[in-house]
């Protein structure tokens, strides 16, 4: 039964990607992008990976479907691209065939017994008092390259903003909508923010021995501040903002600095003081979240547009 | 054949249509979302490495799940860069567009 519903789903996963590269139409293409997924997130799912599952519907598929359907309405209507020349179809679908055929092979040919470091993972998590193994795996045993992934972040933020135009490199991004939010926008900000920020919030704390965790959170919040924005019931803010900034680099440089600190009291970089492990790792996750939360968003909103004309 | 078997051999096809998608795709956002999917086939290939590599009472090996986490989070961030160069790219190109045509009148 459930090797039914495994197969339903990879047959549906391929439509969907099918559905994105064959439609010619960009919003179509990037409708479908956000059904596949969601449907990815399911796979994530039945692969015992719900954290996974979190991330790439909330991010994979949530939050790059709106950056992607900005992109295309900022898009003219009608690409001059030329189209591929149609000789070449047979060859590149050959191509993609082997390729797919040669890792399907290497998928069967994986090795008997399967290489494991959950053994290590699980005699090692009881010293970080965690109860998520890949909360430990993010903040403790790979830090490294969760402190890199919140600069990655930060950087591609600071590449958005470099795109504007410019005598325009400060001030507000430009609004989502130029007429005011219709009023059921309006309300579904008003009743849903609130409950979607303890949501947000919710995942956060359980994140610690539960599914979820500061990106998760980080994604459903910034999801939460768009809405407001939507909604009118928040203004988009000036990036030159001083607080906006602080809250920008509270998590990569409060990460950072614990880091340091790591030399200090457990004599290695990125070694959380022996004793205080879990509220320093909170503590590290509270501040990642409000920079990951902060920097979605902005990424969502684009570029300043520059300073208003009064 | 199990499940795990059959979201290998799925990620695999996902990947072969990416692939396809960035070899074919007319213009620069179908390119985006090829590469995407292209990714989304990859990390679903690590995601059975992780399942087969279930033990010590958790579900799926949490080691190659954190790195897929965090795979996910900086394609998005190579995703959210490349539409805005796309988006400024356009009106570059528009602005060009509309000067040509001033010349002209000129």
């Amino acid at each position: 039964m459930s090797l039914l519903f495994d197969a339903v789903l990879c047959l549906l996963l391929l439509a969907g990607a099918l559905g994105v590269v064959a439609t010619g139409a960009a919003r179509a293409a990037v409708i479908a992008f956000i059904g596949y997924g969601l449907l990815l997130g399911l796979a994530w799912v039945r692969l015992a990976a719900v954290d996974v599952a979190l991330t790439e519907i909330a991010i994979g598929s949530g939050i790059s479907g709106v950056v992607l359907l900005r992109c295309v309405r900022a898009l003219p209507a009608t690409p001059k691209a030329p189209a591929p020349n149609p000789l070449l179809r047979p060859l590149a679908a050959m191509v993609s065939i082997a390729i797919a055929v040669a890792l399907g092979a290497a998928v069967l040919a994986l090795p008997e017994p399967a290489p494991s470091r959950a053994a290590d993972v699980a005699t090692a998590l009881p010293a970080t008092d965690l109860g998520n193994p890949v909360t430990g795996v993010l903040l403790v045993f790979r830090a490294l390259d969760t402190l890199l992934e919140k600069v990655v972040l930060l950087l591609s933020l600071v590449g958005v903003w470099a795109l504007s135009r410019d005598p325009a490199c400060r001030g507000r991004p430009d609004p989502l909508s130029l007429e005011p939010a219709p009023a059921p926008s309006a309300f579904l900000a008003r009743v849903l923010a609130p409950v979607g920020v303890l949501v947000g919030l919710y995942l956060l704390w359980a994140g610690a021995d539960h599914p979820g965790g500061a990106f998760q959170s980080g994604a459903v919040l910034a999801a939460m501040g768009l809405l407001l924005v939507m909604g009118d019931q928040i203004r988009i803010p000036a990036t030159q903002n001083r607080g906006l900034r602080l809250m920008l680099l509270a998590g990569p440089f409060g990460f950072l600095a614990v880091g340091f600190a790591g030399w200090a009291t457990a004599g290695v970089f990125l070694g959380y003081p022996p004793g205080a492990e879990k509220a320093v790792i909170i503590a590290v996750e509270v501040a990642i979240t409000l920079s990951i939360a902060v920097t979605l968003g902005l990424i969502v909103l684009g570029p300043p547009a520059g300073e208003e004309r009064s | 054949m199990t499940g795990v078997h059959l979201f290998g051999l799925a990620g695999a096809a996902l990947v072969g249509c990416g692939v396809y998608g960035l070899l074919m795709a007319p213009g620069a956002l179908g390119r985006i979302l090829a590469f995407n999917i292209l990714g989304g086939g990859v990390f679903l290939i690590f995601g059975v490495v992780a399942r087969r590599g279930a033990g010590a009472g958790f579900g799926a090996d949490p080691v190659p799940q954190a790195l897929v986490i965090t795979g996910i989070v900086v394609a998005f961030c190579a995703t959210a860069l490349a539409a805005a160069l796309l988006v400024r790219l356009s009106a570059v190109d528009a602005e060009v567009a509309r000067d040509g045509e001033k010349e002209k009148e000129t």
